[in-house]
């Protein structure tokens, strides 16, 4: 039973952890495109 | 040891696994072989690699640089098809860290034959062995997330295939910021680019190989009841790939996949001259114009794949072609009234269309043929793309320069390329309403002996 919440929270950090990895780089790359995409209507 | 830490029985998931792990996985790779889309943003300073600040005598020209995309393209769907079979015998951790290898290796060959000034290096490299890691790295999670996600299997496809159309908006900065950091006054910076590029994506993508498992034989997600009965096109039973593909099925869905991509493909390598020649805005304005594109190209691919859940594939497909021809039809009047907004929307639905048709395919294969050889089937399958990226860009550009030799202005050149768009959707459209249910003497028998 104790070791139940250490098992889910283990897979949670696992979770966050991979897709931050994954979901950083792609914000990075949807952010320097959405302002060169700004230029377009000014 | 390694070996056999890549088998597939040694990345079977143990308990407590959760299967939303497998889906950054998969992201780890097709984000980045979605490299391949922001490859044009190396053709200039290739073009210039002896001259670094103009083209100089020796230097290569763009029709023969343009060749790269093509040859990976090429590929992509030869290693696709003739691989399929492999990657769903050695499971997605070995197909993942070939197309790591694959892929990786080709940015830096190719990166030392810019360095050493001989294009066959280059071809060789980010044409024939990186095109071969695009094929791998592709289909190498489709399988395993059908198989998570029998729940859900357009969400799950689509998350991957999203991120192949990420890639690009990943690439194309990082390729820029290290060119700029590389350049120097007798060098353009390419080859350390692609060198560091090369080592960069081997990291994430064997990040991806090492978190992917394979969901154990009787494994389902909690509370799922697998269908016992068939339901419209969604079969309960499993096609081999040497079978599928004698299916008129598997070609009408070939012949959807070529139609949607040649429509999509043709008109997103014009898209910067396009708004130029039409509206008259600047060539920054214009790469705003293609970037904003490959946002709704990436978000086509999660929103109407995990749509399709929903509406169901042929719906969904339904929806792509008709509306995607009434749009195409629509884009020359929107130029003719200069509405630029309404250009860009018009573009941005056409483009998430095209996007959404990649990630939707491998539901809609599994619906049809099942989940034992999906990934197989789909390998064969991409083969339409390889055809579609060299017809669609062909055909739009053939149109364009028959045009304007016969002396219609640039600006309305274009509007009879985009009603022709408009009549090969009407014809995928055709295909689709076509496919129908398998007959049952297609399905395996006896699925133990089969897949021995």
């Amino acid at each position: 039973m104790s070791t139940q919440p250490a098992s889910d929270s283990g897979t949670s950090a696992k979770l966050v952890l991979a897709w931050l990895f994954v979901g950083i780089p792609l914000a990075w790359g949807v952010w320097v495109t959405l302002q060169n995409a700004v230029k377009l209507f000014q | 040891m390694a070996a056999a830490f890549l088998d597939r029985s040694h990345s079977i998931a143990g308990p407590g696994f959760s299967r939303w792990l497998v889906p950054p996985a998969a992201l780890c790779i097709h984000l980045c072989i979605g490299e391949a889309y922001a490859f044009s943003v190396f053709t200039k300073p290739m073009s210039q690699a002896l001259g670094v600040t103009a083209p100089a005598p020796g230097d290569w020209s763009v029709p023969d640089l343009g060749w790269i995309f093509s040859l990976a393209i090429v590929f992509l769907g030869l290693s696709a098809a003739f691989c399929g079979r492999w990657v769903e015998r050695v499971g997605p951790r070995m197909a993942m860290f070939t197309a790591a290898l694959l892929f990786s290796g080709g940015l830096v060959i190719a990166g030392a034959g810019v360095a050493v000034h001989q294009l066959w290096l280059v071809y060789l490299g980010y044409g024939a062995v990186g095109g071969c890691g695009l094929g791998i790295g592709y289909i190498s999670p489709v399988s395993t997330l059908i198989k998570w996600f029998p729940d859900r299997p357009g969400l799950a496809t689509g998350t991957a295939i999203m991120g192949f159309g990420g890639g690009a908006l990943i690439g194309a900065p990082l390729a820029v910021n290290l060119m700029k950091h590389y350049a120097g006054p007798t060098s353009t910076g390419v080859a350390p680019t692609m060198v560091t590029m090369g080592l960069i994506y081997l990291v994430f993508m064997l990040v991806g190989a090492f978190i992917v498992r394979v969901p154990a034989p009787d494994w389902k997600p909690a509370g799922y009841v697998a269908p016992t009965v068939a339901q419209k096109l969604v079969t309960t039973q499993n096609v081999l790939v040497g079978q599928a593909v004698k299916t008129p099925q598997f070609w009408l869905l070939w012949a959807v996949l070529f139609l949607n991509v040649s429509a999509g493909i043709g008109v997103l390598g014009q898209a910067s001259l396009m708004i130029q020649e039409m509206f008259g805005v600047a060539a920054a304005a214009a790469a705003g114009f293609v970037g904003l594109l490959s946002i709704f190209n990436m978000g086509g691919r999660i929103f109407w794949a995990s749509t399709s859940d929903y509406l169901g594939r042929k719906p969904t497909y339904v929806i792509f072609f008709a509306l995607g021809a009434v749009l195409y039809a629509l884009v020359p009047t929107f130029g003719h009234i200069h509405s630029i907004v309404l250009f860009v929307l018009a573009y941005g639905i056409i483009l998430s269309m095209y996007g959404g048709g990649f990630a939707t395919i491998p539901a809609y294969l599994r619906d049809l043929f099942g989940t034992v050889n999906v990934g197989a089937i789909h390998g064969v399958l991409l083969t339409a793309w390889s055809a579609a990226g060299i017809v669609g860009p062909v055909l739009v550009n053939y149109i364009r320069e028959y045009q304007i030799t016969h002396g219609v202005a640039k600006a309305d050149a274009y509007s009879v390329t985009m009603y022709i768009m408009a009549v090969l959707l009407v014809v995928g459209f055709v295909c689709n309403i076509l496919v129908r249910r398998l007959d049952e003497r297609h399905y395996v028998k006896n699925l133990q002996e089969a897949t021995q």
